[in-house]
C-alpha cells in the first residue's frame, strides 16, 4: 500500500488528544512491578510462569523485586498461616499506594483444601488484606496467572491514580 | 576510641534467597556470622491433624502438597505405607512406572534446585534453561496423570490409569535429548570457575555431624557416606536396575550442587533402562482399593526423594481414618543443621548455604 | 533393612538409648509421639547405617505427667524433633537445651495434636463432605 492509497483511506490522526492521567494510567498498566511472595506450592507455579515458557516480562510484568517499597502489586502465592499474618499486613503498609493484590490459588482465595480441621491456616488472605484479583486453582497454571495479570490491567486502565 | 560491637541482622520470612517461608537472626561481627537463631513455622498447615479426619483416600492430596516440588515422591511414600501398613500387592508394570515417573519427579526437582542455586550467585540464564527442560517433563507428567504440580496418580494397589497412547516414546525422546543439557548446566554453572571460587570451601559439614543429625539425601552424600534408600533398602524396581550412589568427600556447597548434577544423569540411566523393558499387565489391582482398612497395628515406611529419607509413620486404631500420620520429613532435618554450618561464613554466602540444603517449606512445616 | 521394635520403660529408656548409640546406631530417624486415651506413646526410629538395621522404641508415658528424657545429648538431630513433640504434643524434654515451640507462634494455646484439643477456630470437616 503506497502513500496514495493510503491517503484515500479515512483520515488517521497524528495527534492523540487524551487527559494527562489516562496517559499514567496506560503507563502504570504496562509495568506492573509485583513482588512475589512465594508462600507455597502457587510459588513454583509462579516461578514457571516467570521463566522460559510463559515469560511474564513480555506483558511488562517484572520478576524479582523483592522490596516491597518498589513495587505496585503482591501476589500472594500460597497457604497464609496465622504466623505469617503480622508479616502480610507490615509488607502490605509499607507498599506506596496504588497498590493491588492478587489472591493465586485455592488458599489465598479461602483456605483451600486445608479449610477443613486445620488450627492454623488462615481462610481467605481477603480477611486480612483487600484482594483485587482472585486466581482459583490448586495450583491454577502459569496461563491462569497470566490472566490475572490482564484482569489486574484491565482494572488499572478503568481507574483513575489521581482519584486512589 | 572505637567501640566495637555485634550485629543482629534478620533475613526474612519474605527474603527473595530462603527459598520460601523461612527466618533467620544472624549475629555478625563485621561481615562474619558468629550465631545463628533459624525459626520455622510460616507454612505450618497442620497436615497431621487433618488428616486424622480424613480417610486414607482422602490424605492423598494432601501428601501432594508437602514436598510440592516433588510431588510424585510424596505420593509414593505415603502410597507405599498404607501399602505396607494394609498388605496390598501391586503388580509390576504399576511398579515400574512408579519407579519411572518418581525419577522423573527426581530429576524435575534437582533442575528447581540447581536453577535457584544459580540465582543466588547472580547466575539467570541457568534458572531459564533448568526450568525449559522442567516443562518438557511437566508435560510428560500432564499427559499421564493431568496435573502439573500436582497429580495424586499413584492410588493405592496401583495407579490411577495407564499410561496414554505414546507416552513410552516421547519419554524416551526426553531421556535422549536430556542428557546433552546436563552437559551444558555443568559448563555453565558447576564447572564455571567463578561458581567454583564462590562455592567451593563454603559451608563445610563433616561425616560425624551430618548422620549425628540425621541429614540424608545429597546433603549426607557429600560428606562421604554412600547412604541412599534406593541401594541400601531397596523399593519398588530398583533392585533389578543399574545406577550408581553418588557421593563426594569434601562436604561444601559445591558438592552437594555437583551430587544433583550427576543424579540426574543417575535418574535418566534408570528410566531408560525401565522404559526398554516395561512390564506388561494391569496398573490397578483386581479390587478397586477405594476404602483401605487396615488392621489394627502401627508402619514406617521411607523413601529417597530428592532431599533425603522421606517416611510415613502410621498408626492404625482399625477403622476408615489413620489414627496418627507422622511424616519424617528430609528438609526439616537438613534444614537443622543450618545453624551449625552458617557459624564463622561471610554474611554473603549465607543464601548459598541455605539453598544448597534444597529446603522446602510445604516439608519442613508440614 | 532389617526392622525391629522395642518396648521400654521411661525410666530405662535413656539406658536405651545410649547402648543403642555405642552399638552403632549412628542415624536418628525421628522421634514422634502418639496419644492413646490413656497414655502417650513415644517412638523413637533410630537407623545402624553398618547393618542395615533399623529400631523402633517405643515408651509409653503418663498423660499426668509427660516428661521423658531428652536425647540431644547422643544424637544432636533430636533438637528440632523434639521440641516438634513437644509444640504439638505438650512433652516436655529433660535436659533439652532450648525448649520453646518449633511451628506455632508462642501466643499459641493449647498442643494441637492431642486429641482432646479444642478449638473455635477449627471448622470440622461434614461426614459427608467429598
Amino acid at each position: 500500500m503506497g502513500l496514495k492509497d493510503a491517503q484515500k483511506g479515512p483520515v488517521m490522526p497524528a495527534i492523540h488528544l487524551v487527559k494527562l492521567e489516562k496517559l499514567f494510567d496506560w503507563g502504570r498498566k504496562n509495568s506492573i512491578w509485583p513482588l512475589p511472595w512465594a508462600l507455597a506450592c502457587c510459588g513454583i507455579e509462579m516461578m514457571a510462569t516467570y521463566a522460559s515458557r510463559f515469560d511474564l516480562d513480555r506483558f511488562g510484568i517484572l520478576g524479582g523485586f523483592p522490596s516491597p517499597r518498589q513495587c505496585d502489586a503482591i501476589v500472594i502465592a500460597g497457604t497464609v498461616t496465622k504466623k505469617i499474618v503480622p508479616v502480610i499486613k507490615r509488607l502490605y503498609q509499607q507498599m506506596p499506594e496504588p497498590k493491588y493484590i492478587i489472591a493465586m490459588g485455592n488458599c489465598a482465595n479461602s483456605g483451600g483444601i486445608f479449610y477443613y480441621d486445620s488450627y492454623n491456616v488462615v481462610k481467605g488472605v481477603d480477611t486480612v488484606i483487600p484482594v483485587d484479583v482472585y486466581i482459583p486453582g490448586c495450583p491454577p497454571r502459569p496461563e491462569a496467572l497470566v490472566e490475572g495479570f490482564l484482569k489486574l490491567q484491565e482494572k488499572i486502565l478503568g481507574e483513575s491514580a489521581a482519584e486512589k | 576510641m572505637v567501640e566495637k560491637q555485634e550485629f543482629m541482622i534478620n533475613m526474612g520470612p519474605q527474603h527473595p534467597s530462603t527459598h520460601g517461608v523461612f527466618r533467620i537472626v544472624l549475629e555478625l561481627d563485621g561481615e562474619t556470622v558468629i550465631g545463628a537463631k533459624p525459626e520455622i513455622g510460616y507454612l505450618h498447615r497442620g497436615v497431621e491433624k487433618i488428616s486424622e479426619n480424613r480417610t486414607y483416600e482422602q490424605v492423598l492430596p494432601l501428601t501432594d502438597r508437602l514436598d510440592y516440588v516433588n510431588a510424585m515422591g510424596n505420593n509414593l511414600a505415603y502410597v507405599m505405607a498404607v501399602e505396607k501398613l494394609a498388605g496390598i500387592q501391586v503388580s509390576e508394570r504399576a511398579q515400574a512406572i512408579r519407579t519411572i515417573l518418581a525419577e522423573l519427579n527426581r530429576i524435575a526437582s534437582h533442575l528447581i534446585s540447581i536453577g535457584t542455586q544459580g540465582l543466588e550467585v547472580g547466575a539467570y540464564t541457568v534458572f531459564l534453561y533448568c526450568f525449559r527442560e522442567r516443562e518438557i517433563i511437566l508435560d510428560l507428567f500432564e499427559r499421564a496423570t493431568g496435573g502439573r504440580l500436582t497429580y495424586t496418580y499413584f492410588r493405592f494397589g496401583g495407579l490411577f490409569q495407564d499410561l496414554p497412547e505414546g507416552w513410552v516414546e516421547e519419554a524416551r525422546d526426553f531421556c535422549k535429548e536430556f542428557l546433552p543439557h546436563v552437559d551444558e548446566y555443568e559448563d555453565l554453572l558447576i564447572q564455571n570457575p567463578i561458581y567454583k571460587l564462590r562455592t567451593k570451601g563454603i559451608g563445610i559439614l563433616n561425616k560425624n555431624i551430618a548422620l549425628n543429625y540425621g541429614a540424608s539425601g545429597p546433603v549426607l552424600r557429600s560428606t562421604g557416606v554412600s547412604w541412599d534408600l534406593r541401594k541400601d533398602s531397596p523399593y519398588l524396581m530398583y533392585d533389578q536396575v543399574e545406577f550408581d550412589v553418588v557421593y563426594t568427600k569434601n562436604g561444601d556447597v559445591w558438592d552437594r550442587a555437583w551430587i544433583r548434577l550427576e543424579e540426574m544423569r543417575q535418574s535418566t540411566r534408570i528410566i531408560k533402562q525401565l522404559l526398554d523393558n516395561l512390564p506388561e499387565g494391569e496398573v490397578q489391582a483386581e479390587e478397586l482399593c477405594r476404602y483401605v482398612v487396615p488392621e489394627e497395628r502401627s508402619s514406617y515406611f521411607a523413601v529417597e526423594s530428592p532431599r533425603g529419607e522421606l517416611g510415613f509413620f502410621l498408626v492404625s486404631d482399625g477403622s476408615l481414618k489413620p489414627y496418627r500420620m507422622k511424616i519424617r520429613s528430609p528438609a526439616f532435618v537438613n534444614l537443622s543443621l543450618v545453624e551449625t554450618l552458617v557459624k564463622g561464613e561471610k554474611v554473603a554466602d549465607v543464601p548459598l548455604i541455605i539453598g544448597s540444603l534444597d529446603p522446602v517449606f510445604g516439608e519442613v512445616d508440614r | 533393612m532389617n526392622e525391629r521394635a522395642i518396648c521400654v520403660r521411661i525410666e530405662d529408656l535413656k539406658l536405651t538409648l545410649e547402648h543403642l548409640h555405642s552399638e552403632g546406631y549412628n542415624y536418628f530417624s525421628f522421634v514422634t509421639a502418639v496419644d492413646y486415651p490413656d497414655h502417650f506413646l513415644l517412638v523413637y526410629g533410630l537407623v545402624n547405617t553398618g547393618k542395615h538395621e533399623i529400631t523402633f522404641i517405643e515408651t509409653p508415658l503418663s498423660k499426668d505427667k509427660p516428661v521423658a528424657p531428652s536425647s540431644t545429648g547422643i544424637w544432636k538431630g533430636a533438637d528440632w524433633h523434639e521440641r516438634e513433640v513437644y509444640d504439638l504434643f505438650g512433652i516436655t524434654f529433660e535436659g533439652h537445651p532450648d525448649m520453646r515451640r518449633m511451628f506455632l507462634p508462642e501466643e499459641f494455646e493449647g498442643h494441637p495434636l492431642r486429641k482432646d484439643f479444642q478449638s473455635d477456630e477449627v471448622e470440622k470437616k461434614p461426614e459427608d463432605f467429598y
